[in-house]
């Protein structure tokens, strides 16, 4: 077959069968509890210092283990969930406005497609409350109303205001809350942290994830570290695709080198596309910001009329505006989902009618809004975002529309997991972006965060207990860590010895254009094919030619990007190869081969209601898991 | 537009640097800063050379990572981060330095890395509220007025940067942990540990190495996130208040 196998399916056996309310209190009272007293005596490791590592780190300090903490950055407040803008969802209510938990499940399980687990879903809408609650508690400062309350506002695909913020800075304060709860465990010795440390590979023994093989990024000394058990909450791979809206040093390196040592990649096509990102602006483009989505509660996005119009905005009056958004989702208006905001700017652009260079671009006008509100309200809601975008366009957006395009954001596979977050390699625990739970095909917007800080603070903590309450583990052989150590060097070596002539990043913008035309927001089975006949070719030329100045045994950047950029030149086919066994559109996965007349997505939950979990090897094997929909029935998604 | 960039270069914290002129053209106004060196390293790798070392993750000016002395100036002549600087900025054929920031909290690595890990030491020693997982009331519980709110959030808007140290004459940590103690003090959250906290993050500053602050102010003016001066006098009231009540 197509350059790949189908194995036995796969199944979540931790989530327990009864009523969807019950099934995570079940869990938490079937889980196996370690003693405090001896919880002093496990170690385990957290790569990754983010959201969902940084509260995982935190909590479970906290409840009493050894955490021994990584993250590449010189500091965990670095960590890429910092720059997340918008905001977080939770199932509160206080607007009255009929949100519960069952509403935000039902959403979520919705908006994803109907490719996510029910189970996870339900949990994850359970957790969000309280995440606010901890939130708070630790001195998060969310915006409030004047009676002192918490303030909320709504995001895209979604009819009820459950989304919490922090101006537009909302993953910063939450980080740094996470942050501060690890600090206080630094200071107080339970969390070993090794910042600039990279993990490269991770160790199995007797099948369990047992450490991690890392490199200090500023010596650059290969480390071992041991540990019970191996939590990874290294964030997602949307820089497989160059530009993108994640941080520059955002990478696939630690989950791709478990999955090669044996734990399941899940849906790894699953990509979301941001609507609302500022067009790049020439060739040198070295990342894509993102303009939060929160913007689309009033700025209303339109394109002229007439195809090729290049008068400026202020000279198209108002009966020469195509409000496309509004015109065809008129209950949603500026507010569909991402998927379908982000497709049909691309559908407008391909048509002719894009504005600003190359005509890749739609105007978000805020001048209905500022007409309305007054531009001190406006500004007190998107201020900084206006300021943002003013300083990387120099084009002022009170004045003038902002130009946004669609760009690659959020990756929704990731290493396949179980309700307790376990990988198929027991003892590999895997949180946050960094796993594919949850989201299923077209994460909203808001959940991120939820579900990092879900896993880190709530879920995790519980399921590790399990795991090491209930395991018994031996001594780890030399041999084994010897084995893994070697492969690490052999491989920097290898990458040192190569002395090409083209750099790391030369190979990478390759790919990532390549990813962006036949892996990204459409999809074509011929397109698809093409790109799997010329990633290998790359990949060699890569291992042929790649110049990675200077040694191993040194602070050396171009290492650092030639390691993670042989990573994603390996992953790319991995998703490549899944997109096209997808013969399905769902969420963010659009194959243009598979559309309703009107030209939306058309899934196919005959064939396709299953999780695709990828078995590495030399031919890679597919095992699906079935989902079943007890609680919302999948229909034909309708945003009009 | 073509400019020709003067970089510090310094192998290791022991080696001796010097700086080092580049000339960069085919570079486009548009571009950012941090644009501009990745232009020049590219270069440098085809050439033969080692490229520049310098930090750097988000290019929005939020992490904190990047951070650069340009021209004389912590993170150049706006105010605002040096990813998110422009070219425009510039004017074509001008000459500029780049340096590393210079403070003795601050270790250089390699070139234009230093390593800012006493700032992380600063917040272990007490910038935190002590809220174990799983044990918080209702977010509703505690009403916070707006406006306190609102300038605990203005606060916390601090992305640990580090121009503050680099701008100052005194190589003072004061305004970033000014803005920390200001954050948390302004909320009933935070109250319970107000004294212990402003005392052991002022010790913890001045243990790692960090001048005093003489109110010269060139922090605030350097300072991408606009933390206001007051937030000083916040931090200097806060530890007068904790001397006085005896309480850690
Ligand atoms: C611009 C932007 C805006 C966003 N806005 C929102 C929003 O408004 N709402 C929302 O819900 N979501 C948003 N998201 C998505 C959300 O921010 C992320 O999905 C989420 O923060 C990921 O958190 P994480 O903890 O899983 O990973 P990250 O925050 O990416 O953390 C990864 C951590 O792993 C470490 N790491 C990685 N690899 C290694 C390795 N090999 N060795 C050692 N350490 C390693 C890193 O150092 C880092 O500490 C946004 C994303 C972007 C890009
Ligand atoms: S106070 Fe300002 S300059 Fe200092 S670290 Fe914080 S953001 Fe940077
Ligand atoms: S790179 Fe993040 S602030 Fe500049």
């Amino acid at each position: 077959m197509d350059g790949y196998r189908v194995g036995d399916p796969i199944a979540d056996t931790k989530a327990p069968a009864g009523p969807l309310e019950n099934r995570w209190d079940e869990r938490k009272f079937a889980a196996k509890l370690v003693n405090p007293a001896n919880r002093r005596r496990h170690r385990v490791i957290v790569v990754g210092t983010g959201l969902a590592g940084g509260s995982a780190g935190a909590t479970l300090a906290e409840q009493g283990y050894h955490v021994v903490q990584f993250c590449f950055q010189d500091s965990p407040r670095r960590a890429h969930s910092v720059a997340a803008q918008g905001g977080i969802n939770a199932a509160k209510n206080y607007r009255n406005d009929g949100d519960s938990v069952y509403r935000l499940f039902h959403d979520t399980v919705k908006g994803g497609d109907f490719r996510a687990r029910e189970s996870n879903v339900y949990r994850l809408a359970q957790v969000s409350a309280q995440i606010i609650d901890q939130a708070v508690a630790q001195g998060v400062p969310f915006a409030r109303e004047y009676g002192g309350l918490l303030d909320t506002r709504s995001f895209g695909g979604v009819q009820v205001q459950r989304t919490f913020y922090a101006r537009g800075q909302t993953g910063q304060q939450l980080l740094i809350g996470a942050y501060q709860a690890l600090s206080r465990q630094i200071d107080a010795g339970t969390v070993e942290l090794h910042a600039r440390t990279e993990m490269l590979d991770l160790i199995v023994a007797d099948g369990r994830a047992r450490g991690i093989v890392a490199r200090d990024l500023v010596t650059g000394e290969i480390t071992t570290h041991l540990a019970d058990a191996v939590v990874l909450a290294t964030g997602g791979y949307g820089n497989v695709f160059y530009l993108s809206t994640n941080a520059k040093g955002s990478n696939a390196t630690a989950i791709w080198r478990a999955h090669k040592r044996g734990a399941y990649f899940a849906n790894p096509c699953f990509t979301q596309i941001h609507p609302t990102c500022i067009p790049r602006s020439g060739e040198h483009q070295s990342k894509l910001t993102l303009m939060s989505e929160s913007l689309r509660n009033d700025g209303r996005i339109w394109v002229p009329k007439r195809s090729g119009d290049t008068r400026s905005s202020g000279e198209i009056p108002e009966d020469e505006r195509d409000y496309y958004l509004e015109r065809l989702y008129p209950s949603f208006g500026n507010l569909v989902p991402r998927d379908i905001a982000s497709r049909a700017a691309k559908n407008v652009c391909d048509a002719g009618f894009g504005v600003g260079p190359g005509g890749l671009g739609v105007y978000l006008d805020f001048a209905d809004a500022i007409a309305r509100l007054g531009r001190p309200a406006v500004e007190a809601r998107y201020g900084n975002l206006f300021d943002m975008y003013q300083r990387i366009t120099a084009e002022d957006p009170y004045a003038v529309p902002m130009r946004i395009y669609p760009a690659i954001h959020y990756t929704m596979g990731g290493l396949w997991v179980d309700y307790d977050l376990q990988s198929t390699i027991p003892g590999l625990f895997v949180i946050g972006e960094a796993n594919f739970s949850d989201h299923g095909a077209n994460r909203l917007g808001a959940s991120a965060l939820m579900q990092g800080l879900a896993d880190g603070y709530f879920v995790l903590p519980a399921t590790v207990n399990d795991y090491l309450g209930s395991t018994r583990l031996g001594d780890v052989p030399d041999a084994d860590i010897r084995q893994v150590e070697t492969e690490v060097r052999e491989r920097i070596s290898r990458l040192l010895a190569v002395r090409g002539t083209r750099s790391a990043d030369s190979f990478h913008r390759e790919l990532g254009l390549l990813m962006w035309d036949h892996c990204g927001m459409s999809r074509t089975r011929e397109g698809l094919r093409k790109a799997l006949d010329r990633v290998p070719e790359l990949r060699a030329e890569f291992w042929r030619d790649v110049r990675v100045p200077g040694g191993g045994a040194e602070f050396n950047q171009e290492l650092e990007k030639a390691n993670r950029v042989a990573d994603f030149l390996e992953l790319a086919e991995l998703m490549l190869l899944d997109a096209l066994a997808r013969e399905e559109s769902c969420g963010g996965h659009f194959r243009e081969e598979h559309q309703t007349a009107e030209g939306e997505a058309l899934r196919d939950d005959e064939n396709f209601a299953f999780v695709a979990a990828w078995e590495y090897g030399a031919e890679p094997v597919l095992h699906r898991e079935n989902l079943v929909f007890e609680h919302v029935h999948p229909t034909q998604r309708s945003y009009t | 537009m073509k400019l020709t960039v003067r970089v510090w270069r310094q192998a290791g914290p022991a080696a001796e640097g010097r700086l080092v002129a580049y000339p960069v053209d085919g570079i486009s106004p548009d571009m950012s800063f941090l644009e501009m060196l990745d232009v020049l390293n590219q270069r440098l790798i085809e050439a033969g050379d080692e490229p520049v070392a310098f930090d750097h993750d988000c290019r929005e000016g939020i992490c904190g990572s990047c951070g650069v002395v340009i021209n004389g100036q912590a993170h150049g002549p706006e105010r605002t981060t040096a990813c998110q600087l422009h070219l425009r900025s510039f004017a074509d054929g001008d000459v500029i330095d780049v340096e590393p920031w210079r403070a003795k909290g601050f270790p250089v690595v390699k070139d234009l890395v230093v390593d800012r890990s006493a700032l992380d030491r600063i917040v272990q020693a007490g910038g935190y509220v002590s809220a174990p997982t799983g044990s918080a009331p209702d977010a509703h519980a505690t009403p916070v007025p707006k406006p306190d709110a609102d300038l605990a959030f203005d606060n916390a808007t601090c992305i640990g940067c580090g121009a503050c140290v680099a701008a100052c004459p005194n190589g003072s940590a004061t305004l970033f942990t000014a803005a920390k103690v200001t954050h948390l003090s302004l909320l009933p959250q935070g109250a319970p540990e107000r004294a212990s906290r402003v005392l052991d993050m002022v010790d913890a500053m001045d243990a790692e190495g960090f001048g005093g602050c003489t109110n010269t102010g060139e922090c605030v003016a350097s300072c991408p996130k606009g933390i206001p001066f007051t937030s000083i006098a916040t931090l200097n009231r806060e530890y007068l208040a904790a001397t006085r009540s005896g309480r850690r």
